[in-house]
């Protein structure tokens, strides 16, 4: 038996004659940083909803710290110790930011003391950076702030595994630097993170192996460095824009 | 909060103020008295699922007329009337868990239309079953023994101690993980759920917590009041009614419904009894006013500096 | 056969039922607004109908249209000035806005119109269909009913406002990036559901006797004829509409008149668990 903590296997999603995810498997070790990458519409949300409970599988399996949890419900998962973020950012608006976040400890991490709740929501907040403005409305935050937020509520639930996705979606370059410092700390705390991006540099330098999904099928999954020179993964990109890229990386080293 | 307090202070006053009608005022004084603890009850009631949670429902209608009808009944076969209010209540809990179960998880316009359809269901229901409700004529309830001014304090008091129980309950809720979860279902009920809210299990606590006190106000009222029938005891009317003193005073919170309530219970009084015939009109145009200016109601107005 | 009878008294009642809801239904599917006056408006165009009919002696088959026009005005108004501002809130203040405003058009026509109830009534006889007898009068009703329904079909299909409404159903958004003005279409659509619920009043009136009491119960039929058939489309509300009269008709054939009505509301109920779309709808009201 594997120590993964996280084990898919063959899962598959179909909404009504179309597969959205396609006899999907892999695992995951404690302590992996783990990219999954695919262009758009290969099925990464969708496999992110699958395994956290969103949306029923139609074949497969999960298993999570060896127990299956394939038909397990959102809450569920997020008391298991499985946490993700969404790339469209999902606050409680009209709450304060300390509320979004304690709503996080209360519940997930099942804290039954609301004041003690507050206080460890305040060192979640302070670690993401967002100390200063615990009493705004969560709808009053600029986007690099929600993408904070949505860090901190996802630290509050103490999660084993966190995904991520796409959270650097909108963010500039000095943000996204942030958000990767963010990230980096986050994994050195042991908690084991899946990143869903768009951007090949910070999959790159975050990642220890990589996940690629395209029309719903992995394809590829392996160290960084062969998956991205995987003729497969090229075709799937069309191509030349991250040939190039590889070059630039290559140069740099 | 230091204003906590203070509103507590004030609310025993209240408290202390209605129940002292009989000795201080007279019989439609105190009738007024019973009325308003009667709707605190019933706006601190749909407060739980209509405020806390943000579930439009509509069921509050099918909850009294199902504690009218049940109290009645059991009433008439001879039951002690407290004990036939309790069975009442009980009753009406049951039937909230059951049907909670299914109706929940529809949301917005449909659950409405569901809790709609549910109060129209028993109501034509309860017209149809003439032989054990009485079908559309009604059903007459033994009238209390004592003589009017002893049956007038007999529901004040029965009416005074449901809102108290209601209100212990929403003061409860308000501080605990069920009211912080159901605000949090309210704000955002996949996010809610995602963060380790059991959204189901919350809705239906709230849901069942609609309806335990309105069961026992309709029991309560069917022995007032002596008569019930299907038409008036499942009444889409008064849910809409407790839905906007729960909308004038501060939806969600633990006093607006009791100054929703009472605002609106007073008032709809004084247009009754000087404009009979646009009164319905008044009041209408009453509820669009408040829509269009205090949509967030009394209690949550920004007064600016 | 007594059931050629039952079923052609359900096939006139399903035809006048579609009338009812198409208006209702259209402006829930389009402004997502569940108006509580469209038992009202139908009401009141067939207390104009009537009273034109009482102390004018114009035909009420001749006054549709203007009736409906008149409560297309209302409707465009109201929808402007009240309702416009609530669009986009939550349903409970919708339902409440709607409440309100039917609330003091209920107390107007109860001060203007009695609550007697008033029926047109039209001799035109009956008419022997293999077994059933049918009303010449409930004929006409139908007849127009569904010419009115196919009539508000074509406007949606066809011209050019029929197709922004439409358009306004399936995406607002999108719509306004073609240049739509969704304000006006709400009120436009809003005041085309308050002009079939005129018209269908003045139908109704030859066939049932019009009081203010009756808005209420219309309004119900409405609501299960939306869930049974689909919200925002014609063919929904025509389907949901004859479903729902057939439905009726023999539930009150069998179980009693009294139990019909229940069993709409049930047929409802369980709709919603299982199917809330309705036998054609297919955008969802979460």
């Amino acid at each position: 038996m594997s120590n993964a903590l996280l084990e898919v296997t063959s899962i598959s999603k179909n909404f009504g004659g179309v597969a959205a995810v396609k006899d999907v498997s892999f695992s995951l070790e404690k302590g992996e940083i783990v990219g999954l990458i695919g262009p758009n519409g290969a099925g990464k949300t969708t496999l992110v909803n699958l395994v956290t409970g969103v949306i029923p599988v139609s074949s497969g399996t999960v298993l999570f710290e060896g127990q299956d949890v394939t038909r397990q419900r959102p809450f569920e998962a997020a008391r298991r110790g499985l946490a993700r973020t969404f790339q469209i950012v999902q606050p409680f608006p009209a709450m304060t930011v300390h509320e979004n976040v304690t709503a996080g400890v209360v519940f997930a991490a099942n804290e039954s003391d609301i004041e003690k709740a507050r206080s460890i929501a305040l060192d979640h907040l302070n670690f993401v950076g967002l100390g200063k403005e615990v009493d705004r409305p969560a709808s009053a935050l600029t986007l690099p702030s929600r993408k904070k937020l949505e860090l901190a509520k996802s630290l509050a639930m103490r999660p084993k595994v966190l995904l991520l996705d796409e959270v650097n979606a909108g963010l500039n370059t000095a943000e996204v630097e942030g958000a990767l410092d963010l990230i980096r700390s986050i994994a050195q705390r042991g908690i084991t993170i899946v990143i869903i991006e768009h951007l090949m540099k910070v999959v790159m330098s975050l990642s220890t192996r990589i996940l690629v999904l395209h029309h719903g099928e992995l394809i590829s999954q392996g160290l960084p460095d062969s998956v991205v020179s995987d003729p497969k993964v090229i075709e799937a990109y069309l191509g030349t824009k991250y040939l190039e890229r590889r070059k630039i990386f290559q140069g740099a080293k | 909060m230091k204003n906590r307090r203070i509103a507590y202070f004030f609310f025993a006053i209240w408290v202390i103020a209605l129940a002292s009608t009989p000795w201080l005022a007279n019989n439609y004084i105190v009738k007024i008295a019973t009325f308003l603890a009667m709707y605190a009850a019933i706006a601190l009631s749909w407060n739980f699922i209509g405020g806390f949670a943000g579930y439009p429902s509509f069921a509050t209608g099918a909850f009294i007329g199902l504690g009218a009808y049940s109290g009645a009944l059991l009433q008439n076969t001879g039951w002690f009337a407290p004990l036939a209010w309790g069975a009442a209540m009980v009753i009406v809990v049951v039937f909230a868990a059951l049907v909670g179960k299914v109706i929940l998880k529809m949301k917005g316009h449909y659950f409405a239309i569901g809790s709609i359809a549910l109060v129209e269901v028993l109501s034509h229901g309860a017209s149809s079953w003439s032989r054990l409700t009485g079908g559309g004529e009604g059903l007459n309830v033994a009238i209390m023994a004592g003589g009017p001014d002893f049956i007038g304090k007999v529901f004040l008091f029965t009416m005074i101690v449901i809102m108290l129980m209601a209100f212990i309950a929403t003061v409860i809720v308000d501080k605990s993980r069920l009211g912080f979860g159901l605000r949090c279902i309210q704000q955002n009920e996949d996010a809610a759920d995602m963060l380790g809210v059991n959204v189901m299990r919350y809705k239906l606590l709230a849901f069942i917590l609609s309806g335990v006190f309105c069961g026992g106000i309709g029991a309560a009222y069917a022995s007032w009041v002596a008569y019930i029938s299907p038409g008036d005891s499942f009444s889409i009317l008064v849910t809409l009614k407790a839905a906007v003193m729960v909308l004038l005073g501060g939806a969600g919170t633990v006093f607006g419904p009791l100054i929703g309530s009472a605002v609106f219970v007073i008032f709809e009084e004084l247009i009754w009894s000087k404009f009979l015939d646009y009164h319905q009109g008044i009041l209408g145009l009453v509820v669009v006013l408040l829509i269009f200016f205090l949509p967030n109601g009394l209690l949550k107005i920004k007064w600016s500096r | 056969m007594i059931y050629t009878q039952v079923l052609a008294n359900g096939l006139m009642l399903g035809a006048i039922y579609a009338c009812i809801a198409v208006g209702f239904s259209l402006v829930w599917g389009v402004l997502s607004v569940i108006n509580l006056m469209h038992g009202a408006f139908i009401v009141l165009g067939g207390y104009l109908a009537f009273f034109s009919w009482l102390h004018l002696g114009l035909n009420p088959f001749l006054m549709i249209i203007p009736v409906a026009l008149v409560l297309f005005a209302l409707g465009y108004g109201i929808q402007r000035y009240a309702i416009n501002e609530v669009v986009s809130k939550p349903v409970l203040i919708t339902l409440t806005v709607t409440f309100g405003l039917e609330m003091i058009l209920y107390n107007a026509m109860n001060l203007a119109f009695s609550a007697t109830p008033r029926r047109i009534v039209l001799d035109l006889g009956v008419v022997d269909f293999g077994g059933a007898m049918l009303p010449l009068d409930r004929i006409a009703a139908m007849i127009l009913a569904l010419a009115l329904t196919g009539l508000l079909y074509l406007i949606l299909r066809t011209s050019k406002v029929g197709r922004a409404i439409v358009a306004v159903r399936m995406d607002r958004d999108a719509a306004t990036l073609m240049g739509i003005e969704y304000k006006k279409i709400y009120a436009t659509t809003f005041g085309l559901g308050a002009f079939m619920a005129g018209a269908c009043g003045a139908i109704v009136a030859v066939v049932f006797p019009i009081s203010t009491s009756l808005s209420g119960l219309l309004l119900g039929k409405a609501f299960v004829i939306c869930v049974i058939g689909g919200l925002g489309t014609v063919p929904g509300a025509l389907v949901g509409g004859l479903a729902l009269g057939i439905i009726e008709s023999f539930a009150g054939h069998w179980l009693g008149s009294q139990n019909a009505i229940l069993i709409g509301f049930l047929l409802m109920l369980v709709l919603l668990v299982v199917r809330p779309t309705g036998i054609i709808g297919k955008k969802g009201y979460e």
